[in-house]
């Protein structure tokens, strides 16, 4: 019990004094979070309206797969990429292990079957409704995919939260990929743990509580700006 | 251009073994309003979408004077229960115009004209699920004019509707019959098919059992069903 009120009274005095390396650690989470969100969404949501309209062989195996791959373990993700990005692997001629780009590339892979498989149960929903609305209209399989990404939007919200909150919390993929290395990989989760190791535990607790935060003040702020409670919208 | 005749030769749908509609064989020309009656299971729905190109054939052909392509783009559906895309009452019209290329402002300059001529024009930016059930019937309609089809297929676009949307709905249609536009309707109001049916097709069990014109038709049905039908007799 004692450890958490110090843990609460270290994150406090942490936010209050602007702490120098908590800034610049959460900044580098955000950054590497909020990137490889942007880029997953770039790739699940155009990927689950295609899954919701398009009719093809292998199509319930795919999403058999996407959902099977939402519990993908994050540490043997950042084991395959480590293994890609490693020096003697194929990609290890860009030098991008122990970078951030190396753990925004495992948070892609980790966070692409969440979003895709949230989203699409959305979008299969909607494309009931719009099915023979759509095809009455002629409209082209493009056509179809924008209409449902723009109209299914505040569901496609929810889709891009749960992915963020996965991948703001992730510690075993950007560990491997990323190193911890002080003011070059080191974020929120790898810091916490860090400092539970060394038996820091008010220093983790306050992280921890800070980390807390910033998940709740960004879920917030995005349904804010999206404005899905507001009367008449979605 | 010029789309009709619309010839439908041994037109089957059949699902999971069943024939929902079939054989047909019809041929509607380009003038009027064709009202589809029968009672509820009898396919009329199917039959409908099955003309309008929504529902696969299993059989036979469908065959309009143009080529396919060019019949699709000059047709339109509207639905018994009216789909409303999540946008709002504007943007719903707008939205066939669009998928022709139209820039937003011209679509939606467009689709504040239609809508005011629907009776929509107050509430041109409320989102489209918030709206009543007449006022959905009316915005679906709109939708489905907005691009000027020369076919408009309805699917009993007065179900569920009191009398005074009832009104408004059929006098919307009779405007764009005469403006041109071929209407092809379902419904189960017997007053409505007497008020809008230039010629009636009556369907049982996924067949056409009568298709003549509505004098004829209610002066007097040629089959025993038709008449039973009319008499308010429990036709299966």
């Amino acid at each position: 019990m004692n450890d958490l009120w110090a843990g609460l009274s270290q994150a406090f005095w942490l936010l209050v004094t602007l702490d120098a390396d908590l800034v610049e650690i959460t900044l580098r989470s955000l950054r590497v979070t909020l990137t490889a969100l942007v880029v997953a969404c770039a790739i699940a949501l155009p990927l689950a309206a295609f899954l919701a309209v398009r009719r093809f062989r292998m199509r319930r195996a795919t999403i058999a797969v996407l959902n099977a791959l939402m519990g993908l373990p994050p540490v043997v993700v950042g084991l395959v990429v480590y293994v890609f990005l490693s020096r003697a692997g194929p990609f290890g001629v860009f030098g991008l292990l122990f970078t951030p780009t190396a753990m925004i590339i495992a948070q892609v892979i980790i966070v692409v079957p969440l979003v895709a498989s949230v989203a699409h149960q959305s979008l299969r929903e909607l494309w009931s409704d719009y099915h023979d609305l759509l095809i009455s209209m002629n409209a082209t399989q493009f056509q179809r995919i924008q209409a449902l990404l723009w109209d299914g939007r505040r569901a496609l919200l929810t889709a891009a939260l749960a992915g963020f909150g996965r991948a703001i919390g992730e510690v075993g993929a950007i560990m491997v990929v990323g190193g911890n290395i002080d003011h070059a990989t080191r974020v929120l989760t790898t810091a916490i743990a860090l400092e539970t190791g060394k038996g820091e535990f008010a220093m983790a607790l306050g992280l921890g509580f800070v980390l807390i935060a910033l998940a709740i003040a960004v879920n917030l702020a995005i349904h804010w700006l999206g404005r899905t409670e507001s009367e008449g919208r979605w | 251009m010029q789309m009709f005749p619309l010839k439908a030769t041994g037109a089957q749908v059949r699902r999971r073994g069943k024939v929902l509609v079939g054989p047909v064989d019809l041929t509607l020309g380009g003038q009027g309003t064709s009202i589809i009656i029968g009672p509820n299971g009898a396919g009329k729905t199917t039959l409908l979408k099955m003309l309008h190109g929504i529902v696969r054939m299993n059989g036979g052909s469908l065959d309009w004077a143009c080529p396919l392509e060019e019949a699709q783009k000059h047709q339109a559906f509207v639905f018994q229960t009216p789909v409303m895309m999540r946008r709002s009452v504007i943007d719903n019209i707008a939205y066939p115009l669009r998928l022709t290329g139209l820039s937003r402002r011209q679509a939606r300059s467009r689709a504040a004209d239609w809508a005011a001529r629907v009776g929509l024009g107050e509430i041109l930016e409320r989102q489209a699920t918030m709206l009543s059930g007449g006022e959905r019937q009316k915005l679906a309609l709109a939708r489905a004019l907005v691009r000027e089809p020369q076919v408009l297929f309805l699917d009993e676009p007065c179900a569920a509707l009191d009398g005074r949307a009832t009104r408004e709905i059929e006098e919307i249609l009779a405007h764009a019959a005469g403006s041109g536009t071929r209407l092809i309707m379902s419904t189960h109001n017997m007053g409505q098919a007497r008020r809008l049916a230039d010629e009636v097709i009556f369907v049982l069990q996924g067949r056409i059992h009568e298709f003549r014109p509505a004098a004829e038709f209610f002066a007097g049905p040629e089959t025993a069903q038709a008449r039973a039908f009319l008499n308010g007799d429990i036709v299966e």
